[in-house]
């Protein structure tokens, strides 16, 4: 019972982290049609923004949620204006052209970033710095052990999502981003500046996935330019499972997916571990390709 | 996610004239220069490095110099199979030292074997390496000794009954390993409570960690690289496991302690050398590394300069710089003064040497107990 109820605390962590990059996926599909499949990449980014940044304002020396906050601060930072960039320099000119064009850039895009990183950064891991830090130890329950820092990226990961519902629902920019999944055309004619929605809709979505880069960097040290590739495949298919281009829907395949890896892992093999996501991935598509929450789009011939 | 294609090793070329050419003997050098063990690549080229100084400075072999020329094989199989096909067909090597990691050598054994130029590896310990033929060597003990090691260290000293046992089940090295650990460790009268796997690249091990927890082991076998196994210190940690922690030389890294902080003070692991070894030939060693690179030697460096070494001394012994004669020379490698100790080939082409058992303890490594193939 102990087991179980730790392997759940497991598995919400690990699908708290994927719901934070399975909402930019989600949140880019739903105004673009577009599998932004650099976003994995994005989320790498964001780790190495943390680490530089905690390397250049000396927050190793002063671990503390301040530090960590700044960290985050940072990395959204950096990721928006890099998503903005992809999207003004390698989507927009494209925005005419066959979708299939959109993908093979996206893939290009991921390859870039991957492989610059390798070049610039070096292939070999580096190790997060301990940028924040819990003196009370860890907090038990009998043998139930939660680790406060994962309690604390649950905590930031779940208020990141919340702000991003209320932007989303309650926000003009929110109501305009609706607008622009809706139909752009139908935007456009009711003065929405769709090029400039888009664009809040990538830098939105790479922030998040920003904050998730940095996080991760700080419960698993280890971060390597490459460490983006699995995670954003698996964030899409959460993205898939849950309806792509809903919201709540990525939060929910997330969730699932996390659980069910911790549980795979657990109770069974951890071999088929990754075999998971995408035997999900093929499930979805086959029994309910709209995912969990999504609904059919009626083409009308 | 098209990653099939991967980029251009980087390698770094002393000199490029074939092997015997002129005044210089060409030999190739495959290692893991980045990529999560890393620490192996630079460590071991270091030591190879430093033996060639050594060497060069003192006259060569017979008037002529070593050239060393490093692929790096960014911790990747196929990138190690690639080297080693350029390097001997392309360079035209007269012999190999690769690699620090058993599944990498296994990958480039094979290519050496066949077009018959000899292989030194200076510390995978997986007992098929050598079997695959018999231009294959190595300097360093083998799994069939260093499960045993462990494995009597354990319950014999540390008396501790019920293990766990966490597998890399990528890696060649952390299988055999177990196998071998659990079979010795059973026969001794341990129990084995659970047995878990990971691969190698995974960075969350919490639900590994979870369920071995569940099984209260006395301690657990960790057989990996130290990358993964300072994150699965940590995790253990966090998931409030306080047993002790042993492994093997896949741990013998400065990163070790790095990764893993505190949590692996107070951990074991078996190795082929330690820095506390009064032995003359191996301070001096210590000496001359520190000097050159600022930093005392860990045992990739100590198993490096070593391969160097044995290959050194049998190009002097060899009739001539074919394959053949280089390998026939390197199989009568007999009581080779080394720095991880003195050593002679067997027939399988594997040496007998010690093993040391070394505690972690602040980021030092602590010298416990020294075992020899007699005592076991």
């Amino acid at each position: 019972m102990v087991e179980f109820i730790q392997h759940i605390i497991n598995g919400l962590s690990l699908g708290s982290i994927y719901a934070l990059i399975a909402l930019g996926y989600t949140m880019v599909f739903g105004v673009l049609q577009l599998i932004n499949f650099a976003h994995g990449d994005i989320y790498m980014m964001g780790a190495f923004v943390g680490l530089f940044s905690s390397r250049w304002l000396g927050l190793a020396a002063h671990p503390s949620l301040g530090s960590l906050l700044i960290a985050i601060v940072c990395a959204m930072t950096v990721c928006a204006l890099t998503g903005y960039l992809i999207e003004r320099l390698a989507y927009r000119p494209l925005r005419k052209s066959p979708r299939i064009n959109l993908l093979i850039t996206a893939v290009g895009v991921s390859l870039f970033l991957e492989f610059s990183g390798q070049l610039w950064l070096g292939a070999d891991p580096k190790f997060f710095p301990e940028i924040f830090k819990f003196d009370g130890g860890l907090l038990k329950w009998g043998d139930i052990v939660l680790n406060p820092l994962t309690l604390t990226v649950l905590i930031i990961s779940l208020s990141l999502m919340a702000l991003l519902h209320i932007l989303v629902t309650r926000t003009r920019l929110g109501r305009a981003m609706r607008a622009v999944s809706f139909s752009h055309d139908h935007a456009a004619l009711m003065g929405i500046p769709t090029d400039r929605i888009i664009s809040a809709t990538f830098m939105l979505g790479s922030a998040l996935a920003g904050a998730a880069g940095v996080m991760v960097g700080l419960i698993y040290p280890k971060i390597e330019p490459l460490m983006g590739v699995l995670p954003g495949l698996k964030a899409f298919v959460a993205a898939v499972l849950g309806g792509i281009g809903n919201l709540t829907g990525a939060v929910l395949g997330a969730m699932i997916l996390g659980m069910s890896e911790e549980f795979l892992v657990g109770y069974g093999s951890s071999a088929y571990r990754d075999a998971l996501a995408f035997a999900i991935l093929i499930l979805t598509l086959l029994i309910k390709p709209t995912g969990l929450l999504g609904h059919g789009k009626v083409e009308k011939v | 996610m098209l990653l099939a294609s991967n980029g251009c090793s980087k390698n770094s070329e002393t000199n490029t004239s074939g092997a015997g050419d002129g005044d210089s003997l060409l030999i190739g050098e495959i290692a893991p220069m980045t990529g999560s063990e890393a620490t192996f690549g630079v460590s071991t080229h270091r030591g190879i490095e430093l033996a060639f100084e050594q060497i060069n400075g003192s006259g060569g072999i017979k008037g002529k110099k070593l050239k060393l020329q490093t692929m790096d094989n960014q911790g990747k199989t196929d990138e190690a199979a690639l080297a080693a096909t350029k390097l001997i067909t392309q360079s035209k090597v007269i012999a190999i030292l690769a690699e620090p990691t058993s599944g990498r050598t296994l990958a480039i054994a094979p290519l050496a074997q066949r077009y018959k130029i000899p292989l030194i590896s200076s510390s995978a310990t997986n007992p098929r390496v050598t079997e695959v033929g018999d231009y294959i060597f190595r300097v360093c003990f083998i799994d069939p000794f260093q499960g045993p090691v462990i494995s009597r260290f354990i319950y014999a000293t540390k008396h501790l009954k019920n293990i766990a046992i966490l597998t890399d089940m990528k890696s060649d090295y952390s299988v055999s390993l177990s196998e071998i650990f659990e079979s010795h460790f059973k026969n001794q009268g341990g129990k084995i409570v659970a047995k878990q796997s990971y691969a190698a690249g995974d960075v969350d091990f919490k639900a590994q960690l979870t369920a071995l927890r569940n099984d209260k082991p006395d301690g657990i076998f960790i057989p990996g690289y130290y990358t993964e196994v300072g994150l699965i210190a940590r995790q253990a940690k966090e998931l409030g496991i306080t047993v002790p922690l042993f492994g093997g030389d896949g741990w013998d890294s400065p990163k070790l302690a790095e990764i893993a902080g505190a949590s692996i003070n107070g951990s074991f692991f078996a190795n082929h050398y330690s820095a506390d070894d009064p032995s003359p030939v191996t301070q001096q060693f210590i000496k001359d590394y520190k000097s050159r690179y600022g930093d005392i030697p860990d045992g990739m460096a100590a198993m490096g300069f070593d391969s160097a070494q044995v290959l050194a001394q049998a190009l002097k012994r060899a009739e001539n710089f074919s394959g053949d004669a280089i390998r026939a020379s390197l199989a009568s490698t007999k009581d080779h003064s080394g720095v991880t100790g003195t050593f002679s080939m067997d027939a399988n082409r594997n040496p007998s040497k010690s093993a040391v058992m070394l505690e972690v303890q602040n980021g030092k490594f602590n010298f416990i107990a020294k075992i020899s193939p007699k005592d076991l």
